[in-house]
């Protein structure tokens, strides 16, 4: 420990108020640990310090410091003020924007103690996750976020102005009602370079050339229109890039009666989405991450005499709270606290990393026992995503001591069936539907553009595709079927078919666009 | 180096812009909301309380997106906490659905979207409600003359009547003239004295003596020249006279009950009271209704009796007109009282009746009127042509005086014909 010496010196503070200086000195100490000691590698910080009203601000913009306009924000500002004001709900203690800087906001109400929880959580905790998790290094740009959002705020400021606040509303709350369905799930090809593309070249030559075999020749020749009954559907979708799951960048290239500032605010509102796709598919990760730097920084702290026992008492009592999962039956229980799942298995994978038990080592034989404790824990916040990160490393353990079951809910019964326990037959199982219960894609229904009839009423056609026979709610589909058909112009029809057995089940036909948008 | 910076200083407001937008959203169904509540509460009732909780259907305020129902299909919940559950169990679905406790989890975003809830001042809820909403023309153009002297204070003065004297500020003047002037204080004088009766008594030190009582002399008479309290330091309270505008209104609701008046009928006039009723509530801060009813007879009644009890006879309008004439001399002086009234009938008069009503409104009601609004329930059948006394009112109406009238079949008109009334003639199309 290269600083001991240096950190045990003094007390960073004693007593519950905070002032600039300690904040400062707080956070030097935080840092020390967590990048000199821990080796995270968060973005540079930027502190701001802001009172509870701004905190209820930006709750309803996103969590964001700056954002277009939009009545439902205001909506949830009217939501969340009055739940406050009752006392229904607390505020969150901080807010960490994924950027370049990291902005971490903190309250002017908390003590130095939440204060320095605060900081160790958001600042380094999740400052080290937006910089090193695969799908925030994949989708998001910390550098230009906040450009992009004040160029955004602007811009639609401007449409507002020329086109009138009805037509801008109009095209938000369509794309609104579009976001879920507004970003790209996979990565697309980067557009290649010339270096690369003569290296491809070559590569596929040195191929061809190396598993030419003569016997291929005497293949007979297939007819490539031979299994398609529509050769023009080919072509159709072949132009339009079909079939699309991104239904707001298929509105944005090929909608035909859109003005060019709509596109451009349908890009906004595309891009946003795509900007906070990662933290829904990290939820538990990301969180558990941040509460277990937290708590190694905080102990740390203690540890080398840097904070009091009192503060370590009061850090231990928000802590707590904070990872607490109340059982099923508790009339607390409002689903899987994230932060306690995050939590638990970070720390369970410590425990798998310097005291395995024999069935750890089956379990998990390449990392048990490994005594790697933080090299485990950021390759699994690097590659990882919730859904993967629960099928890969919720151990047996973790299960029997949170007791969870698999209850199979399906509405055909007239009861639900416990379907698997936490018991040696029932660990993958549970493990597996607790993963599947994170996977956005499972979530979300699957829609895809499927076709559009260019010859004759310009229809557009999209097909969802029904997993486990679960439809879509039927009042709020046919609501964004007309905001969809706002946006193309013409009629929408929605055909539900079943994945498995290609059986059209439900059809939203021909919703058409009101009368009032031209 | 970290950047601590501190963001409590920016402004807070910043999702105003927001709350603005989304208000503006909401105005139809706030009012929406209003209309029915207004069905179902005492005229007077209405509005009374501070802030109003709204609950509003949230059609047009949600937010939809594409995602899968929860009645169909097959679905998995994983919940911790398992007590005796054993593989191949069968638990009772809970009720109630999702939300709440038990293994239904909840939606993921946790999000109802039935009714939306939450809550505006009062203020700014009859703000929207009378959103611009005026007294006509003709109140406003009169306003100047609906005053009451009053008076005001208005600092000190240096001269009044003794019962306005200001005794602080009195003392204080005197106290720092006195210090200023150096009048002698009464135990100086006293000393004085003291010292004079000693010496004169021992007979020693004549010199001192002779001293002594020339500076007495000199005190007490410096004592006579300066007052204990002069003139100059009196000071009074002011007041100014200042003509007040009249905060207090009456509102006379007329109407006609006799038989051919259906229920339907007295619920649209009702209606419109109530909405009168708030409206003028907004403008005057005392506000008094009287209810008069009438057949061929007319008498002031309570507003129970005045929606809710039948009555059996012709149909008369100027005893009304002459009830109300008769409340308004004994208890509501003109010079007092903004009189406004409303008459809620379904058009029917005696004709030998027309020239009384003509001659009632254009001498003793219509001059001491505010405004005088008419109108015409016709229930849902509606009738073709016009009544007797819509057009004995559009007679009187057409020499200017402040009467409105409009015609009202459906309950949906109610609150068109109020805003027509009252929304002042540039905002007019």
């Amino acid at each position: 420990m290269p600083h001991r010496t240096e950190a045990s010196a003094k007390l960073i503070y004693s007593g519950p108020d905070w002032d600039y200086p300690l904040i400062r000195r707080a956070f030097d100490a935080i840092e020390r640990i967590a990048v000199d000691e821990m080796g995270l590698e968060p973005y540079p910080s930027q502190v701001e310090v802001i009172s509870s009203e701004q905190m209820l601000d930006a709750y309803s913009s996103m969590g964001m410091p700056l954002f277009y306009r939009h009545w439902s924000f205001g909506k949830h500002f009217a939501r969340d003020e009055m739940l406050y004001r009752k006392g229904m709900t607390g505020l969150a203690y901080e807010i960490v924007i994924n950027s370049n800087p990291c902005l971490c906001y903190i309250m002017e109400e908390n003590t130095m103690t939440m204060q320095t929880l605060v900081m160790a959580h958001a600042a380094f905790g999740h400052g080290h996750f937006f910089r090193n998790n695969q799908l925030f290094r994949e989708w998001t740009d910390a550098e230009s976020i906040l450009d992009y959002l004040d160029f955004a705020k602007r811009y639609i400021a401007d449409c507002e102005e020329r086109y009138g606040h009805t037509a801008v509303e109009r095209v938000l709350d369509a794309a609104h009602a579009l976001m879920t369905h507004g970003v790209h799930r996979y990565p697309r090809p980067r557009p290649l370079n010339l270096k690369r593309e003569l290296e491809r070249e070559r590569e596929r030559q040195r191929f061809e050339e190396s598993s030419f075999s003569d016997l291929w020749r005497t293949l007979p020749r297939r007819d490539p229109d031979e299994d398609r009954s529509d050769p023009d559907l080919d072509a159709r979708q072949q132009r339009l890039g079909l079939p699309e799951e991104n239904l707001l960048y298929f509105l944005e290239k090929h909608a035909p009666r859109l003005a060019p500032w709509q596109r451009e605010v349908l890009r906004i509102v595309r891009l946003v989405a795509q900007y906070f796709y990662p933290q829904r598919q990290t939820k538990v990760m990301n969180e558990g991450c941040a509460t277990s730097v937290h708590y190694a920084i905080m102990t740390r702290l203690h540890e080398t005499g840097q904070i009091t026992d009192g503060a370590f008492m009061e850090f231990l009592h928000a802590h707590t709270s904070v990872v607490f999962q109340p059982e099923f039956d508790d009339p607390r229980f409002s689903g899987i606290n994230p932060y306690a799942l995050g939590f638990g298995i970070l720390k369970d994978l410590e425990r798998i990393c310097t005291r395995p038990t024999e069935e750890d080592r089956r379990w998990f034989p390449d990392i048990a026992g490994n005594q790697d404790v933080l090299g485990t824990w950021k390759t699994a916040w690097a590659e990882y995503r919730d859904e993967s990160f629960i099928l890969q490393f919720l151990s047996p353990r973790l299960m029997r001591e949170w007791r969870l079951f698999s209850v199979l809910d399906d509405t055909d019964a007239d009861a639900m069936e416990v379907e698997a326990i936490h018991d040696e037959s029932g660990f993958r199982a549970v493990r597996r539907a607790l993963a599947t219960h994170y996977d956005l894609a499972r979530h979300e229904p699957d829609i895809q553009v499927v076709d559009v009839d260019l010859a004759g009423d310009r229809q557009l056609m999209l097909e969802p595709r029904v997993v486990d026979g679960r439809r879509l709610e039927g009042a709020n589909t046919r609501m964004v079927l007309r905001h969809l058909a706002n946006l193309w112009g013409y009629p929408v029809t929605l055909v539900e078919v079943d994945a498995r057995s290609e059986q059209e089940l439900n059809r939203y036909q021909g919703i058409a666009p009101d009368p009032t948008v031209t | 180096m970290v950047n601590i910076i501190d963001r409590r200083l920016n402004p807070k407001d910043k999702s105003l812009a927001n709350r603005q937008r989304f208000i503006r959203r909401a105005k139809r169904q706030i009012l929406d909301a209003v209309r029915d509540v207004s069905a179902r509460r005492r005229i007077s009732d209405v509005g009374q309380q501070g802030e109003e909780s709204i609950s509003i259907p949230s059609d047009g305020l949600q937010e939809p997106s594409f995602r899968k129902g929860s009645g169909t299909g097959v679905r998995r919940h994983v919940v911790p906490g398992n007590k005796e559950y054993q593989a191949g169990d069968r638990i009772a679905r809970p009720d109630g659905g999702e939300g709440g406790s038990g293994p239904g989890g909840g939606s993921p975003d946790g999000e109802g979207e039935d009714e939306f809830q939450f809550s505006i001042s009062r203020d700014e809820f009859l703000d929207l409600f009378f959103e611009n909403l005026e007294l006509p023309d003709l109140a406003r153009t009169e306003l100047s003359r609906v005053e009451q002297d009053g008076v005001r204070r208005a600092g000190y003065s240096v001269s009044g009547s003794p019962a306005t004297l200001n005794l602080t500020r009195t003392m204080r003047r005197s106290l720092s003239r006195r210090l200023a002037l150096h009048r002698p204080r009464r135990e100086e004088i006293l000393e004085l004295d003291r010292e004079i009766d000693r010496l004169e008594r021992s007979g020693k030190d004549p010199e001192r003596l002779r001293e002594l009582v020339q500076e007495r002399e000199r005190l007490s008479r410096r004592s006579r020249l300066i007052p204990y309290i002069d003139p100059i330091d009196l000071r009074f309270n002011r007041f100014v006279p200042t003509p007040r505008p009249i905060s207090q209104a009456v509102m006379f609701c007329l109407m006609d009950v006799s038989g051919s008046m259906t229920e339907d009928m007295k619920d649209l006039a009702k209606r419109f009271f109530m909405l009168l009723y708030l409206f003028l509530e907004r403008r005057y801060r005392h506000v008094e209704i009287v209810f008069i009813r009438h057949t061929h007879i007319a008498q002031e009644v309570d507003e129970e009796t005045f929606f809710y009890s039948r009555e059996t006879g012709g149909t008369l309008v100027s005893p009304a007109l002459d009830e109300m004439d008769r409340v308004v001399r004994e208890r509501y002086p003109p010079d007092e009282w903004n009189i406004y009234a409303a008459q809620a009938s379904d058009g029917d008069n005696t004709p030998q009746d027309n020239p009384a009503v003509i001659e009632r409104m254009e001498r003793t009601i219509l001059p001491v009127c505010r405004y005088f609004a008419y109108i015409e329930v016709s229930g849902e059948r509606g009738r073709g042509g016009l009544t007797d006394l819509w057009m004995v009112y559009e007679r009187i109406a057409r020499s200017g005086r402040p009467l409105a009238m409009r015609q009202v079949r459906r309950r949906g008109d109610i609150f068109p014909v109020f805003r027509d009334l009252f929304t002042p003639a540039e905002l007019r199309n």
